[in-house]
């Protein structure tokens, strides 16, 4: 009885209890209470949100027991209420709608966040100027101006804020490569395909490579055989009948050894003399260019090593029409050139990254190279022989953490030269060099918008002397998306003047060197200061990405070895700099995504180079003050298949370029005083069939200009007034090419 | 003979536990630090670095977790967490006052760690 009484009593409990409200709780499935959610009986407006810990009271309905529980971010469940107490377990959705969000990569990235003034120029920015080796890989960057050494040799020379290369640290991975004997044509040594990426630092960049640069670094990387495609060919040809073919064969041996050969052959065979002055417009000539790098990657024990083996030959042939270089050879038959170089090098690195410290590593690279050029300019000869070793040991670390960095090691150089000059004299320069230096650089990076680098090395070397090199750079972020950089530093070298000035043996200039009591030719070692401050903002214009850049630099020589080929059209002087020489360089950049896969880039850039000279404080020759850059790019969507389009064209506008003094010479082999300013146009198109295959033609100098008088006195090329030194543009027309790239990945 | 065994044991037990807590100075710690955005990021790093002994911090905004080098017998893991609890900035181990957390700018309201 009692328990019929106790089951009455708990039914009719059951009962009223049911007549009221459903009392519970919502969690997640960690069992944590969810604030708010939304509790509602199905297909009413009856309904309350859970409180703070996740209880909720709700009346019973007349019209359903289903009660749907709901949580942003969680799956919403409906449920049937059987009892008074309910307690809802609610899933969270994982599956919230994916987004892709696609941005294509600029060919050339200015970093916001780097402490130096660096950009990077990707294969993409590479890849526009098809043809063919480093030296013309330039041409579509604003921040490096290419232009011709000579009207004779065919050979492209760089310079950045108004000074030539050997200003300029040219470095293949950190080890540098176009220095010395090869200052000349190094860079044409380099075959475009090798290369993965460039980095071009404006100003006096790091102290770890070394003290010569002055004006800037550019280091460029070879690809990677670890990440390479299988297989790669690229062949080209041009109207001037240059053939050019690439090859690189890539085997991966096991996850950790890789290696990649690289094949590079070119050949100029066309004898062309568009501009009829009996000179071949360009050098005819051949290369061989051999490259097998072997990667081993230990990734658990923090071990890269890279391991590079070279071999190259080129030979070239400039002069006039009818030089045959086996009767005609270092006679006054017929005007005529040789260059033939060979060179070897065998580099190694290794680096080590501490497994439990990624902050912390060692590197060691070393590099041995051979350099043999063997040449003549009509009568005059040049043979150098540069043999060198060069060995870097790096150790990274921080000082309490990661905000303060250093970069610390010891360098060492060894330069063997075999230097022979035959011009109005006949002299050996063969010496050898050797320095080793220390060095030590701080980053601090205050993870938000300040880091400063500052550096220094103290070398020792035996021309040189002992001497101490510092370089600062400091990063600033004002506000969103600016970046404001300063520099300072020094740097020192010594001027390997025939190397460097070799455009003036296709002349019948008089060599003097007017200095005899320094170390390197009698000179001084030059000496020079570079100041800079840039300004990058990015911003949205009418909602399209943009960016200005300013750039303002100076570099301040405290000792330079003056090339004066202002006193006389029939001499060069080389000196140590008596008076003021700088070079001031400001540059405005604008780039902006017109459209999705439009892009337009323009500077300007205004030169203020002035040396002084014996005759006079002058503005270099061959510079002009004013220049204009303009490069449009644009490229379809890529379909399925990997096809699609890219037009690519560049407009560079140069002003008015003082010319070395012709004034002496006879009326006919006067050249006047300025050149007249000229824009060449470039344009290239690029149809990717698939991801295997696709094909480019390009036009160069489409607008056709050509400076006529590129060789003065060229009837009589053995007569006093000869010289094809004075190039101020481009002595041949318009050139078309066509090429093709074939992957297998 | 037992009593002799036990101590035995218990002490290279113990010795052991030692040599597994002696303190290393570049150890690798991880932990949850609630925050939404790379204003975040930044107020997060800076605390982090603010703790002597913190060698390399790097906070993750895409999983919320914060990867840390410390030097362990200069601070600990909990040491770090309170520093960046302070800035407002909710951690597996310590929590941030309400009131620093309201502070924070609107983007940075990331959901509080309960």
């Amino acid at each position: 009885m009692f328990k019929n009484i106790a089951f009455l009593l708990f039914f009719v409990s059951q009962f009223i209890y049911s007549q009221e409200t459903i009392k519970g709780i919502v969690t997640d499935e960690n069992n944590q209470p969810l604030l708010g959610a939304n509790v509602f009986w199905f297909n009413t407006s009856i309904g309350t949100t859970t409180d703070e810990n996740g209880n909720f009271s709700i009346k019973k309905s007349p019209e359903t027991t289903f009660l749907v529980v709901s949580y942003i971010g969680f799956e919403t469940k409906k449920i049937e209420i059987t009892s008074n107490t309910i307690s809802v377990v609610l899933k969270e959705v994982n599956t919230l709608k994916e987004v892709t969000i696609t941005k294509t990569k600029k060919g050339t990235e200015h970093s916001l966040y780097k402490v130096q003034n660096v950009q990077v120029m990707g294969q993409k920015e590479l890849l526009k100027a098809a043809c063919c080796n480093l030296s013309e890989s330039f041409s579509t960057n604003p921040s490096i101006d290419v232009n011709f050494s000579d009207a004779v040799t065919g050979n492209r020379q760089i310079k950045m804020l108004g000074l030539t290369s050997p200003y300029i640290l040219i470095a293949e991975e950190n080890i540098p490569s176009v220095r010395g004997a090869s200052q000349a044509y190094g860079l044409s040594f380099v075959p475009g395909t090798w290369v993965e990426s460039i980095q071009i630092t404006k100003g006096a960049g790091s102290v770890i490579n070394g003290y010569e640069s002055i004006s800037g670094q550019i280091n460029y990387e070879v690809l990677k055989p670890s990440n390479d495609i299988p297989f790669f060919l690229n062949a080209y040809a041009s109207q001037d009948e240059r053939y050019e073919i690439n090859t690189h064969f890539n085997n991966k041996f096991s996850d950790k050894l890789s290696s990649t050969l690289f094949l590079h052959g070119n050949t100029r065979v066309g004898k062309n003399d568009m501009n009829d002055d009996g000179f071949l417009d360009g050098p005819i000539g051949k290369q061989v260019n051999i490259l097998n790098r072997w990667q081993y990657n230990d990734a658990e024990n923090g071990i890269v090593s890279f391991l590079n083996v070279r071999y190259m030959n080129d030979k070239k042939q400039a002069g006039e029409m009818d030089f045959n270089t086996d009767n005609d050879r270092l006679t006054m038959n017929a005007w005529g050139s040789e260059i033939n170089t060979e060179k070897i090098e065998i580099s190694n690195k290794i680096g080590y990254v501490f497994p439990d410290i990624p902050y912390q590593s060692f590197g060691f690279q070393n590099s041995f190279q051979s350099h043999k050029q063997d040449s003549y300019f009509g009568l005059s000869q040049y043979d150098i022989h540069q043999k060198s070793f060069y060995s870097n040991l790096l150790f990274n670390s921080i000082i309490n953490n990661t905000k303060n960095k250093f970069t610390t090691g010891l360098n060492f150089t060894y330069d063997d030269y075999n230097e022979f000059v035959a011009v109005n004299f006949n002299r050996d320069f063969s010496r050898i060099d050797n320095s080793v230096g220390a060095f030590f650089e701080y980053t601090y990076d205050n993870t938000d918008n300040f880091s400063l680098v500052a550096g220094a090395r103290v070398d020792n070397h035996n021309r040189l002397g002992t001497f101490i090199t510092p370089r600062l750079h400091i990063r600033y972020n004002p506000w969103k998306e600016a970046v404001i950089r300063a520099s300072a530093g020094r740097g020192k070298r010594a001027a390997n003047i025939f190397a460097e000035n070799q455009q003036l043996f296709a002349s019948n200039r008089n060599f003097s060197i007017l200095n005899n009591d320094g170390k390197l030719y009698g000179l001084n070692p030059e000496i020079a200061w570079n100041y800079g401050l840039s300004f990058i903002q990015k911003f949205k214009l009418a909602g399209k990405d943009a960016e200005v850049i300013l750039d303002y630099y100076r570099t301040d020589f405290k000792n330079q070895a003056v090339v004066d080929v202002d006193a006389s059209p029939q001499q060069v002087l080389f000196y140590n700099l008596e008076g003021k020489s700088f070079a001031n360089s400001f540059q405005a950049e604008f780039n902006i995504e017109v459209i999705r896969h439009l892009n337009f880039k323009t500077s300007y850039k205004y030169y203020d180079v002035q040396t002084q000279f014996q005759t006079d404080q002058l503005q270099k020759a061959l510079q002009a003050k004013h220049r204009f850059f303009a490069n449009v790019a644009y490229e379809t969507h890529i379909k399925d298949k990997g096809q699609q389009w890219k037009f690519d064209v560049t407009y560079n506008w140069l002003g008015e370029q003082r010319l070395p003094s012709t004034a002496s010479n006879p009326s006919m082999y006067q050249l006047g005083e300025y050149a007249p300013a000229f824009a060449v146009i470039n344009a290239q198109i690029t149809r990717t069939f698939s991801s295997t295959l696709e094909l480019y033609v390009g036009g160069e100098n489409m607008g056709n200009f050509k400076q006529n008088n590129g060789i003065v006195q060229n009837e009589n090329p053995f007569g006093t007034y000869f010289d094809s030194s004075m190039i101020y543009g481009l002595t041949f027309g318009a050139m078309y090419y066509a090429g093709l790239r074939f992957k297998i990945k | 003979m037992n009593k002799i065994v036990v101590i035995i044991l218990s002490s290279l037990f113990s010795l052991t536990m030692v040599a597994q807590e002696k303190k290393s100075k570049n150890t690798k710690v991880e932990f949850k630090v609630a925050g939404n955005c790379e204003m975040c990021e930044k107020r997060v790093e800076k605390a982090a670095f603010s703790v002597k002994g913190v060698k390399s911090a790097e906070w993750h905004a895409d999983h919320g977790d914060i990867h840390l080098i410390i030097n362990e017998t200069k601070c600990s893991a909990k040491d770090v967490a309170k520093a960046i609890a302070a800035v407002g900035h909710d951690t597996e181990f310590e929590k941030a006052k309400d009131e620093v957390y309201n502070k924070l700018h609107s983007c940075c309201n990331y959901e509080r760690i309960e």
